[in-house]
């Protein structure tokens, strides 16, 4: 029986199940002693004095000069460091670490820092330092907004947003001699080992050994792409210098101050449409706070401006982006990288089209939908795999989205709707330069997989064994998944951008095929038995019909994009402004499912985490630091603020992928907030903004 | 029933866990054991300790010796004393839930406890440490304050009986002695409809951010939380609905008489609105 496509047992169930599955704070090592972060408290300044105002005895204390490489974290640029050396650019940053045996003591040591302080920047509008900008043009916008019949302008405002991933950011990092080296392992809750590892071999220089092994992961949601760099920096420098293995664990608070959040955008749209309800022209200004740092805002911002056109057609498009400093902790990687932001700005802003020509927004989403052969704001031309009109269609039917949404006129309740689409995989040539590798080894019972790429939740060892199996023609339980361990497993790129099935499934089924030839017929026992293990490792190799240029940000954008329609049925308390989601129908496409319960639990999560971002999670930031870092204040859903949810799942198989699959991991994030701010506007709230407390929503313009 | 355990729940920047190691708590068997404790020896009771533990977790937590009552059994009794409704300090909120004497006499307690936190805070959090923390956002407050509920203190010494209107002195502050404990809550005979409406920040597991009882009589009887530094009535605004002004005229009242605050959760704007509207929808629903 073939497993994709089927809903078998998880790899990491009966662990996870059973708690024997091991997380960083489950592990301890001989001799191990915890690490501590000394952070600033000013937003923006210098730091003048340090003083220890405790016994320093039995302490590891590391700061700036212990560093003997390179002070810099290694991602796109080099600009943020593992401790403040004299300049500090937000709220929390590192200054100092301690390291105790004692965690109490560890817990109580006070230090006092002097500064001198600067008037902080914290209005994104008001920054003039750019970290990255980009103009998309395609046609001749100026002109086509100028012969439109009717211009609709309009801004729309997004907020941060905390991942809450279940397990805080924690690593351990262990010193081990490796051929007379001194080195460091670094176990941790990580989605990108690799990344780790560059990180860390610019921060000490190429001389020690380094491996970093991911340890059971309780949910990334992006924000582990980065920043387990810096903290595995912080205690790889402390079990160093105490030559003891060094853990630390951030607990809620830390968390939620100190690492990164999703870009808070301010994106305006003027739409030029024709009388009938045609698009001609689209100018749109994304503007991404990127915090102190640049650490990946110009790729959130590149993904974000790429999708800012929604998924329409339209010949004259500007898409202007920027992504600007200001001092608060950097924004970094959430789960849709840029495209919530920009697709809830445009889904908000075709709605008020449709009001402004006075024709149903179903109906001008339907005139405008991308098509195959149509072409998007870069210019690259669909393929047959585009089901933007498939999703619309089955949404509105399947609601009886016109006859309802009529049926609750004058009633406190009402239907709203979003269409969107994304992009799966690295953009544009990313996928090409990231020269991902997966490897399979040949072991006496069957095959193990031996990538990079983790399980944080989502289910990457369930769906690569299911695809191996069907691809090798053997029982999934006879296939294995290595702990991703970076001396042992292949370089298989990050575990991010919806890529982890789709483009690392892939060079698995390829090292499958490519097995199953050698086996020549043979099962992996008993070939084992004649000749001995063997390995396959292959590099991807995208489509060889994209093109992409950096330069000018034409081209193929990504391979294949996802597709969705949310359907959002609210009820709004009349007295408090409450929003009370009562159902919510997901129709999605994304190829194919490998695994139906777990893309079903995907779209399940992605739409209560866009639901949140809707509706209930607001970073309050004062100062600039998180003011409500805590569970009780911020507010993420609970099951009881969960509507009702239908979850469609229609295929239309991508021809690059295993078995027709597309990326599905960031899809449902995109749909919830536009839905739901679309069916407020029923209810006669004109809400541009989200998240839409019912603080919000109270102070807002009827737009009847 | 921890005493003014959490004063503040939101973490100073670079405040770190309360080191348990630095906690001292006894525990006592008995109310006797109990009270003669704290004749000798300063320290914070605590029952349920769910306060504490957000207070813990945010190091924030000022008290570092307590003294544990959960197993004082006799304070956990739900009953009447001729018409007077006797709750138990230590009474939970499931208890409150499940009790029959509760659902008879003030129902809108029942509808309170069940809006509090989720299920296992319900199966430890008291009404006692509900009262004795002093929250102006504690859920069960305006219920008590409508009702004129009586707090029962006693010390090894004495026993006396304080309104819930005047237990209050300020912010987290309360007339409350270091050697007293609260023993239970009477509430009077209620007469007239009763009605409760939370307003939190999210459907369970919330903080509220404005909550409301009323007893709809001939001199109606109506209280607010986190709309001031302690739970209030609002005399004014019920003197002028039991002299037959309109309820417009009485939101306008209301809006003189209370002072909500911005805050993390919530604005004074908001509050303020919400309060007069949920004013209305109490005269509304209960008319």
């Amino acid at each position: 029986m073939p497993a994709v496509g089927t809903s078998v047992a998880r790899k990491d169930g009966i662990g996870k199940a059973t708690g024997s599955a091991l997380y960083a704070d489950d592990i301890t090592f001989p001799g191990m002693i915890h690490g501590r972060t000394i952070r600033s408290t000013i937003p923006r300044g210098r730091v003048k004095s340090i003083r220890f105002d405790f016994d320093t005895d039995g302490f590891t204390i590391v700061d700036w000069h212990d560093i003997v490489g390179r002070n810099s974290v290694d991602l796109i640029e080099k600009d943020q460091p593992f401790l403040v050396e004299s300049e500090v650019r937000h709220m929390a940053e590192p200054i100092l670490l301690l390291a105790h045996e004692d965690r109490e003591r560890l817990n109580a040591a006070h230090v006092e820092i002097e500064y001198e302080e600067e008037t902080p920047l914290f209005d994104p509008e008001q920054s003039t330092v750019v970290f990255k900008k980009i103009d998309i043009m395609k046609g001749n916008p100026a002109g086509a907004l100028a012969s439109a019949d009717l211009v609709v302008e309009g801004t729309y405002r997004t907020g941060h947003q905390e991942h809450v991933y279940i397990e805080p950011n924690g690593v351990i990092a262990v010193p081990e001699d490796v051929d007379g080296k001194k080195g460091v392992a670094i176990f941790g809750s990580v989605q990108c080992p690799f990344y780790v590892i560059k990180a860390l071999r610019c921060l000490f220089g190429a001389h020690p050994p380094i491996r970093v092994i991911q340890t059971e992961t309780g949910g990334g949601f992006g924000g582990k792409e980065e920043y387990p760099s810096m903290i595995a920096g912080h205690a790889a420098m402390l079990a160093l210098k105490s030559g003891r293995p060094v853990k630390i664990i951030y607990d809620r608070a830390e968390d939620m101050i100190a690492t990164t959040k999703r870009h808070p955008a301010i994106v305006r749209h003027r739409t030029g449409v024709t009388r009938d309800g045609h698009i001609v022209a689209m100018d749109i200004d994304v503007l991404m706070d990127g915090g102190a740092y640049v650490t990946l805002s110009p790729v959130v911002l590149s993904r974000g401006c790429i999708h800012a056109a929604g998924p329409y057609r339209c010949d004259n498009v500007n898409i202007r982006g920027r992504t600007v400093f200001t001092n608060t902790p950097p924004n970094g990687a959430f789960r849709g990288f840029g495209a919530p932001q920009t697709e809830f700005a445009v889904e908000v802003q075709m709605e008020r089209i449709a009001e402004a020509l006075g024709i149903d927004s179903v109906e001008v989403r339907r005139i405008n939908a991308l098509r195959p052969g149509d072409t998007t704001a870069t210019g690259q031309k669909l393929r047959e795999d585009t089901s933007a009109l498939m999703v619309l269609d089955e949404a509105v039917r399947r609601t009886d989205f016109l006859r309802k949404r009529e049926g609750y006129r004058g009633t406190n309740r009402a239907l709203g709707l979003s269409l969107f689409y994304h992009g799966a995989g690295f953009t544009g040539s990313g996928e090409l330069s990231l020269k991902s590798k997966a490897r399979l080894d040949l072991t006496p019972t069957g095959v193990r997989i031996a990538t990079g790429s983790t399980e944080i939740g989502q289910g990457t060892r369930t769906t690569h064994a299911q695809i191996v199996s069907d691809s090798l023609g053997i029982p999934y339980e006879d296939v294995e998944v290595a702990q991703p361990d970076t001396a042992r497993v292949a370089d298989s790129g990050p575990t991010v951008a919806s890529r982890t099935c789709m483009v690392v499934g892939k060079i698995l089924e390829e090292c499958a095929h490519e097995m199953k030839e050698r086996l020549n017929g043979l099962s992996p026992a008993e070939y084992h038995t004649r000749h001995g293990a063997f390995s396959v490792e292959r590099m991807y190799a995208p489509p060889d019909w994209i093109k992409w240029d950096d330069a000018t940000y034409r081209g193929d954008a990504y391979a294949t994009y996802g597709w969705g329609c949310d359907v959002a049925e609210i009820e709004v308390d009349p007295d408090t402004f409450e929003v009370r989601p009562l159902k919510l129908t997901a129709v999605q496409e994304f190829g194919r499912p490998i695994h139906p319960a777990l893309a079903q639990g995907q779209i399940e999560g992605g739409t209560a985490q866009g639901l949140g971002y809707a509706l209930l999670e607001r970073v309050v930031m004062r100062n600039g630091a998180m003011a409500n870092a805590q569970l009780t204040n911020y507010t993420i859903p609970t099951t009881l603020d969960m509507p009702e949810l239908d979850v469609v799942m229609l295929e239309n198989p991508y021809p690059g992928g295993p078995f027709g699959a597309k990326g599905l991991g960031e899809l449902p994030m995109d749909g919830p907030a536009p839905a739901v701010v679309n069916a407020l506007r029923w209810l006669g709230f004109d809400v541009r903004e989200i998240p839409a407390t019912p603080e919000l929503i109270a102070g807002c313009t009827a737009t009847a | 029933m921890a005493r003014n355990v959490g004063r503040q729940c939101v973490r100073e920047r670079d405040a770190v866990r309360t080191a348990i190691s630095g906690l001292e708590v006894r525990r006592a068997a008995s109310l006797g054991e109990a009270l003669s404790i704290l004749r000798d020896d300063q320290r914070t009771p605590i029952a349920g300790a769910t306060d504490l533990y957000v207070a813990l977790n945010f190091g924030t937590l000022e008290p570092r010796r307590f003294l544990d009552i959960w197993a004082v059994n006799e304070l956990r009794d739900i009953s009447m004393n001729g018409k007077t409704l006797v709750l138990g300090a230590l009474a939970t909120y499931t208890s409150l839930i499940r009790s029959p004497l509760v659902e008879r006499h003030l129902p809108m307690l029942v509808e309170a406890s069940r809006q509090v936190g989720g299920p296992q805070i319900q199966n430890r959090g008291t009404l006692g440490g509900n009262v004795a923390n002093a929250s102006p956002a504690g859920d069960s407050l305006p219920v008590l304050a409508a009702v004129d509920a009586v707090v029962v203190l006693r010390s090894a010494d004495t026993e006396r009986r304080i309104p819930l209107t005047k237990f209050y002195t300020g912010y987290r502050a309360t007339v409350m002695r270091p050697n007293e404990l609260i023993v239970a809550i009477e509430i009077p005979p209620v007469e007239g409809r009763q009605w409760f409406r939370k307003v939190g920040t999210r459907a369970a597991q919330a903080i509220s951010k404005i909550v409301v009882a009323g007893v709809r009589a001939a001199v109606p009887r109506i209280a607010f939380g986190s709309v001031a530094p302690t739970v209030v009535r609002v005399p004014e605004t019920e003197r002028s609905l039991a002299s037959g002004a309109t309820i417009d005229e009485a939101a306008r009242v209301l809006s003189r008489e209370i002072v909500p605050i911005d805050d993390i959760r919530s604005t004074a704007e908001y509050r303020m609105r919400v309060a007069t509207n949920l004013l209305r929808r109490f005269w509304i629903e209960t008319g």
